[in-house]
C-alpha cells in the first residue's frame, strides 16, 4: 500500500476501541435505572402494605409472607368500608375482571381488524396517510379526554333517550375500548409490516387469495407482535382510573355487577379512594390494592406468553 | 422447434381453453406454444422497463432468459403469472396469452392463473412451517381432495428431496440447508400441479452441488412441465435450456433509464454457437453486461 493511500484513512483505533464499552456501560446504567426504580417501588409498596398491625420484624421473612398473604386474602374477601381493618376490594376486583373481559372481547377484534384493513386492504395513498396520522395522534391523547368522550357518547348519548347507557359497566367498557384501540391498531400494523414480502409472494404464487395469504401466513407470523400490543393495551385499560371516574364508576359500591348494564366500580378507582383517606391505617389497604393490581397484570402477561408459545408449537 | 417459425405462425386461439382451467396439465401437441406475448410494454411509473416484447414460450421445453442486470428479465417473468400486479406503480400494455387465452386484462382471475403458472424465487423462501405443511398448504388452499400424505411424498420425491427429509417432515422447513430449501420450494410449487414453472435465478444462492441437483431436476421435470428460467450463468443456460432468449438494454433509450428489448430468441445451441445479433454475441462472449 502506498503512503498516499494510507494517509487518507484516520483509523482512530484507540477511540473506537473505547467507544464500544462506553456505550455498553451507558446502556447498562440505563437498564439499571429501570430495575432499581422498580425494586424500590415494589419495596415501598410492600413495606406500606405490611405497615398495618400486627408488626413482625423485617428480617423474619416467613412471618412477613404469612402476614402479606393474610392481608391480600382479607382484601380480596372484604367489601368497601370506612374501617381499615375490614376494608377490601371484593367489588372492585370483580368489576375490573368484568371490564377486562369485555374490553378484550370488544377491543381486540376491532383493533386487530382495523389494523389488518389499514395495512393489508387499504391501498397506500393519501387517505391511508390521513387515517394513520389520526390514529397515531389518538394514541397520545390523555385518558381523561376519552372519559369526556365516553361521557358524552355512551353515558348520555348526546341526550338521546333509550341510547344513553348511564353510568353502567357497558359505558365503562366502551370508553376503555376506545382508549386502547389506537395502541392495538398501531402495534398490529407494525407487526404486519415486519412480515417479509417474500412470504406473501410465496403464498400468492401458489394461487392463494389475499385472505388466504393473510390468515395462513401473515397473521400467524405477526401474532407475537400483535399479542404484545394487545397486552399493552389491556394492561393500560386495567390500570386506568381517570376516564372511569368521568363515566361514572361508583365511588362506593357494595354489590358486584352481575351484567353489563349494572353499576360497577374498578380496582384502581377503589385504590384511589382508599389512598385519599386521612386515616393512616388505610395506607396499608391502598398498598395491598396496588399489589393485587400488579399480580393481575403479571398474570395477564403470563397468559399471553402461554398462548404465544402454544401457537408457535402448533405451527 | 424453431423460434422464428413459431413467431410467424400466429397460434390461433384454442376453442376449449376454458376446460384447461379444470383439467390437470394436458400435453397439447397441436399447440406448441404455451405462453405468448405480443407488443408487450411494461412501465414502472414513468419509466419504460420492457419495450415491445414478442416471445413464444414452447411447451415442455426449458426456456432460458439471459441478459445484463436491470434489462427486465424478472419483470417479464412476473408478467407471466401476474405477480407484477402486486407492484402498485407497474403498468402494462400489449398482449399475453396462455394456452391461447389472453391473461392480460383486468377480468382475468390472477389467483386461478397463479396456480397453473408456478414460480420459484431467487432466494429460497419456505414458509415458517413444517416441511409437510410447506407442501400441503398450497394444495389445501386450492381445494386438493386426494391423499395429502401421498401428495407430500410424491412432490418431495419429484423434487429429489424425499430421501434427505423423509425422517423429519414435521420439522421446520427453515432448518434445511439453502439448497434443500430451494428444492422444498420447487416441491411446494409442484404440489399444486402447475403447467408452467417460472424460475427467477433459482440457483444464484446455491453451491455447485445443489445447483447441479436443481439442474438435473429441471431436466426431469421438462417432460411434464414447461420451464422458464432466468439465469446470469451462461453455462447454466447452455446446460439446461432448449431455447434461449437474450434481453438487452435498448440502445435507442437516451434518458439513462434501462429499457429492455428482446434482441434474440433461438434454440440454445444456435444462440451460443452462432448468435445472429451482434449484441447477443458481445454479451455471451463477456464483452458487455
Ligand atoms: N418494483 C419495482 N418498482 C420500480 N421499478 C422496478 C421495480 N422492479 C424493477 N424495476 C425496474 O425495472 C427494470 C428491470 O428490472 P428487473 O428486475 O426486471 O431486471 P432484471 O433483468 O431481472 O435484473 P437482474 O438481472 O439484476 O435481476 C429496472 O430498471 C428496475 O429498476
Ligand atoms: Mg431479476
Amino acid at each position: 500500500m502506498s503512503d498516499a493511500a494510507a494517509d487518507s484513512f484516520r483509523p482512530h483505533r484507540r477511540m473506537r476501541r473505547w467507544l464500544g464499552p462506553v456505550f455498553g456501560a451507558a446502556c447498562f446504567v440505563a437498564t439499571l435505572t429501570g430495575v432499581v426504580v422498580l425494586t424500590v417501588l415494589m419495596g415501598a409498596i410492600l413495606a406500606a402494605a405490611l405497615s398495618g398491625p400486627p408488626h413482625s420484624p423485617w428480617h423474619d421473612l416467613g412471618a412477613n409472607l404469612r402476614e402479606l398473604s393474610a392481608l391480600l386474602g382479607r382484601l380480596l374477601a372484604n367489601r368497601q368500608s370506612s374501617d381499615p381493618a375490614v376494608a377490601g376490594y371484593h367489588v372492585g376486583v370483580i368489576g375490573s375482571l368484568w371490564l377486562l373481559g369485555l374490553v378484550a372481547a370488544i377491543g381486540i377484534p376491532v383493533g386487530i381488524g382495523a389494523g389488518v384493513f389499514l395495512e393489508e386492504y387499504l391501498p397506500a395513498g393519501r387517505i391511508r396517510r390521513i387515517i394513520q396520522t389520526n390514529i397515531a395522534n389518538l394514541a397520545g391523547v390523555p385518558s381523561i379526554v376519552y372519559g369526556i368522550l365516553g361521557l358524552a357518547l355512551f353515558v348520555r348519548a348526546f341526550g338521546v333517550r333509550g341510547l344513553a347507557l348511564g353510568p353502567s359497566l357497558l359505558a365503562g367498557v366502551l370508553t376503555l375500548g376506545l382508549l386502547i384501540l389506537p395502541t392495538i391498531v398501531i402495534t398490529t400494523q407494525e407487526a404486519l409490516r415486519t412480515v417479509p414480502s417474500s412470504l406473501r409472494q410465496a403464498a400468492l404464487a401458489l394461487g392463494a387469495t389475499r385472505w388466504q395469504v393473510i390468515s395462513g401466513h401473515v397473521l400467524p407470523a405477526a401474532l407475537p407482535g400483535i399479542m404484545t400490543g394487545t397486552i399493552l393495551g389491556l394492561s393500560r385499560a386495567v390500570g386506568e382510573t381517570a376516564p372511569l371516574l368521568m363515566v361514572g364508576a361508583a365511588g362506593s359500591l357494595l354489590r358486584a355487577p352481575r351484567g353489563p348494564l349494572d353499576r360497577y366500580t374498578a380496582l384502581p378507582v377503589e385504590i384511589y379512594n382508599y389512598a385519599k383517606e386521612p386515616n393512616r391505617d388505610f395506607q396499608a389497604v391502598a398498598a395491598g390494592g396496588i399489589l393485587i393490581l400488579v399480580v393481575l397484570l403479571l398474570s395477564m402477561n403470563a397468559v399471553a406468553i402461554l398462548i404465544r408459545n402454544r401457537f408457535r408449537r402448533a405451527r | 422447434m424453431n423460434a422464428s417459425e413459431s413467431r410467424v405462425q400466429q397460434a390461433p386461439p384454442v376453442p376449449d381453453a376454458e376446460a384447461a382451467d379444470l383439467a390437470p396439465p394436458t400435453p397439447r401437441p397441436d399447440d406448441p406454444t404455451v405462453l405468448q406475448t405480443r407488443g408487450l410494454h411494461i412501465w414502472y411509473g414513468r419509466s419504460l422497463a420492457l419495450k415491445h416484447i414478442d416471445i413464444d414460450i414452447p411447451r415442455h421445453k426449458i426456456t432460458a432468459m439471459i441478459g445484463p442486470s436491470g434489462c427486465g428479465k424478472s419483470t417479464l417473468l412476473r408478467c407471466f403469472n401476474r405477480m407484477n400486479d402486486l407492484i402498485a406503480e407497474a403498468r402494462m400494455e400489449g398482449e399475453i396469452r396462455f394456452d391461447g387465452e389472453s391473461i392480460a386484462g383486468p377480468k382475468v382471475d390472477a389467483v386461478a392463473l397463479r396456480r397453473r403458472i408456478g414460480m420459484v424465487f431467487q432466494k429460497p423462501n419456505p414458509f415458517p412451517k413444517s416441511i409437510y405443511n410447506n407442501i400441503a398448504w398450497g394444495a389445501r388452499i386450492n381445494g386438493y381432495r386426494g391423499d395429502m400424505d401421498d401428495l407430500v411424498e410424491r412432490s418431495l420425491r419429484r423434487a429429489a428431496l424425499w430421501d434427505e427429509v423423509k425422517n423429519k417432515i414435521h420439522r421446520s422447513g427453515l432448518e434445511l440447508s439453502g439448497g434443500q430449501q430451494q428444492r422444498l420450494c420447487i416441491a411446494r410449487t409442484l404440489a399444486v400441479e402447475p403447467e408452467v414453472i417460472l424460475m427467477d435465478e433459482p440457483c444464484s444462492a446455491l453451491d455447485p452441488i445443489s445447483t447441479a441437483r436443481v439442474e438435473d431436476l429441471m431436466d426431469d421435470l421438462k417432460d411434464d412441465y414447461t420451464i422458464v428460467i432466468v439465469t446470469h450463468n451462461m453455462q447454466q443456460a447452455r446446460r439446461v435450456s432448449d431455447m434461449t432468449a437474450c434481453l438487452m438494454p435498448d440502445e435507442a433509450a437516451t434518458d439513462g433509464q434501462r429499457t429492455g428489448v428482446l434482441v434474440e430468441f433461438s434454440p440454445t445451441d444456435l444462440l451460443f454457437t452462432n448468435p445472429k445479433d451482434k449484441r447477443t454475441e458481445a454479451y455471451i462472449t463477456g464483452r458487455i453486461g
